[in-house]
């Protein structure tokens, strides 16, 4: 019987053959990321050892990457502390995949990894957060586990009982229309199949549309995968991946690529017909209350927000950086950017975006996460509505319980900031 | 035996039951005073002990969906209540299992505030309204987990095996 991407990555990682659905493994880990929460993991990590007579020493410290993003600089005293206390264990560890609050090599995990060339195909990749699912788009099999979790990896170099999941496959074909793209795409899929529809699943990407989608794109459909509950999103990897790779990441060693069998077995096959989507807005305060635009155009909103892991790369700022060039932002609302990380900031920089954006009167952040979790940045006040480009709405999300979070892509985020309204953004005219 | 406490209906986020603004508290001692922190009533009953250990929080579908933060189920743990819901989220599920916190997957689960719920076996027992209820069994994969006493003293017992 013919295996599914996944599978075929399972496998590998065990050193067999082949593995069936629900089959018990232990796959190796090609890479494990954490962020500050890798406070908890180290404290996790001590407490294994702590009855042991082992070193405590991680298995492989150039398989561990360790990012601050999501409190950069920190917040809070107690933030400063937890990362003051994860350097000292990175340097004791000798851990080299560490990226530090700095200006030439800090961003966001999720973009931070495959910017640098940390993920290839065919791996097994862990991180302790969730949108881990969005190097899938790499072809590597990602996924989010816990802290505790993280450190057995940690002292192991697997993760320990894992099942091997079923893979939901989902084709995508047809043209995007103007200002529609991979955002729509899988806000619409999350509310077609609902915020569980995939729980323990995977989604594999194929068709035409995925075929000629860009990696950014790629990693915004799998990045969001985990909204459908999926374990991960992966998109089996062709010659994008390669380019990707070889030019933005500056990888020069070896790929592994290769496809799902033809025979593969799928739970499910979900088609989209990408050319009949218009933009898609997930409404409060689940990812998959999910309306086409038209039935929400004209909500009023108080905070639009451009940034993140999901949108927040270069051709997002891009995007938003000509719907707003000679415009400004409504007085009516006020405009966050974020780029994911300091090299899409350097880049933007220089091709000016950053300037449009700043003319128009939005507010540009430090890459990081800030205005995505709203806890040290871009909260919103007691029942305001934010518009953002983000991945999650859920009540208390932005950092405050009685708001709104409406969740849409950078063309629509960009558009409605120019009139402070839900805006349509074929009708800017862009 | 304990009773329904808190009933909760679908998709509850561990950005309610853990907010993310106390996100850089991480020790599982120091996580449960912020558990449903923005839900002040419930969050008052943990906190002045109104709560008895063995009570029972039930959730609809999807419990413990979004963010894979471990302080979502160490301060539950840390009440020593038992989550069941019609269906949980794949990442919180892991943790509960792993940090030994009591969650039941019970699709039809039928209860209100105040019944007084019974575990025996594979079946939930609603004492109040007399139905009966099938417990879907964990994956497969983490039962070894759940037999050691958690994943900390089982990833101990594999590193003692490895060096043996
Ligand atoms: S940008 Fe938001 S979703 Fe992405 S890693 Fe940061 S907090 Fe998580």
């Amino acid at each position: 019987m013919g295996m599914t991407y996944v599978q075929k990555v399972i496998a590998k990682a065990c050193g067999k053959k082949s593995v069936a659905v629900g089959d018990v493994v232990e796959p190796s880990v090609n890479l494990a990321m954490s962020h500050e929460n890798g406070a908890l993991a180290m404290t996790q990590f001590q407490e294994i050892y702590r009855e042991i007579d082992l070193e405590a020493k991680i298995w492989d410290p150039d398989r561990i990457a360790i990012i601050f993003d999501h409190r950069v600089p920190a917040e809070s005293a107690k933030t400063a502390t937890n990362q003051k206390k994860l350097r000292a264990f990175v340097g004791e560890q000798g851990i080299s995949k560490f990226h530090d609050i700095r200006g030439d090599e800090g961003g966001i995990c999720h973009q931070i990894l495959p910017e640098n060339g940390y993920v290839r195909p065919g791996e097994v990749v862990v991180g302790t957060d969730s949108h881990t699912t969005s190097h899938g788009a790499l072809g590597a099999f990602a996924f989010g586990i816990g802290a505790t979790e993280m450190a057995a990896v940690w002292a192991l170099g697997k993760v320990l009982n894992v099942e091997v999941p079923g893979t939901i496959k989902v084709e995508v074909n047809g043209n995007f229309q103007k200002n529609v793209g991979p955002k729509d795409l899988i806000l619409h899929l999350i509310g077609k199949i609902s915020s569980e529809g995939a729980n323990f699943k995977v989604l594999e990407f194929h068709g035409e549309t995925i075929r000629s989608m860009s990696t950014s794109g790629r990693l915004v459909i799998c990045n969001m995968s985990v909204e459908a509950g999926a374990t991960a999103g992966i998109v089996p990897p062709d010659d994008e991946t390669i380019r990707y790779l070889r030019e933005v990441a500056g990888v020069t060693d070896e790929l592994d690529i290769f496809s799902p069998d033809d025979d593969a077995v799928y739970e499910k096959v979900v088609e989209v017909d990408a050319s009949s989507l218009m933009q898609q807005i997930a409404c409060p305060h689940t990812v998959d209350n999910i309306k086409n635009i038209d039935e929400v155009v004209g909500t009023r909103i108080d905070q639009i927000v451009v940034g993140s892991c999901t949108n927040g790369r270069l051709d997002d700022i891009e995007t938003a950086a000509k719907f707003l060039k000679g415009k400004k932002v409504n007085k009516k609302t006020r405009m966050l950017v974020f780029p994911a990380t300091w090299r899409i900031y350097r880049e933007a920089l220089k091709l000016g975006y950053l300037g449009d954006i700043i003319d128009a009167g939005a507010v540009v952040c430090n890459p990081g996460c800030g205005p995505c979790l709203g806890v040290h940045q871009g909260a919103l006040g007691d029942n305001e509505v934010a518009l953002a480009t983000t991945n999650r709405n859920f009540k208390g999300r932005m950092g405050n319980p009685g708001a709104e979070v409406y969740l849409c892509s950078p063309a629509v985020a960009a558009a409605s900031a120019i009139t402070g309204v839900i805006t349509i953004p074929a009708q800017e005219g862009n | 035996m304990g009773k329904v406490v808190y009933k909760i209906g679908d998709d509850v986020s561990t950005d309610i039951i853990y907010p993310g603004r106390f996100m850089a508290t991480v020790l599982p001692t120091e996580t449960p005073q912020f558990a449903f922190a923005d839900d002040k009533e419930f969050n008052a009953k943990l906190n002045n002990k109104e709560i008895p250990a063995g009570s029972f929080i039930a959730a609809d579908k999807n419990f413990g969906c979004g963010s894979s933060r471990e302080q979502a189920a160490s301060c539950l743990k840390g009440w020593e209540v038992t989550i069941v819901a019609k269906h949980i989220a794949r990442i919180f599920l892991q943790n509960s299992i792993n940090l030994g916190l009591n969650v039941l997957i019970c699709p039809d689960i039928d209860a209100d505030m105040g019944d007084e719920l019974e575990v025996s076996g594979d079946v939930l027992k609603n004492k109040t309204s007399g139905k009966e209820f099938k417990i879907a069994p964990l994956p497969a994969a983490r039962q070894a987990i759940i037999d050691a006493g958690g994943l900390i003293a089982y990833t101990r017992t594999r590193l003692m095996a490895d060096k043996s």
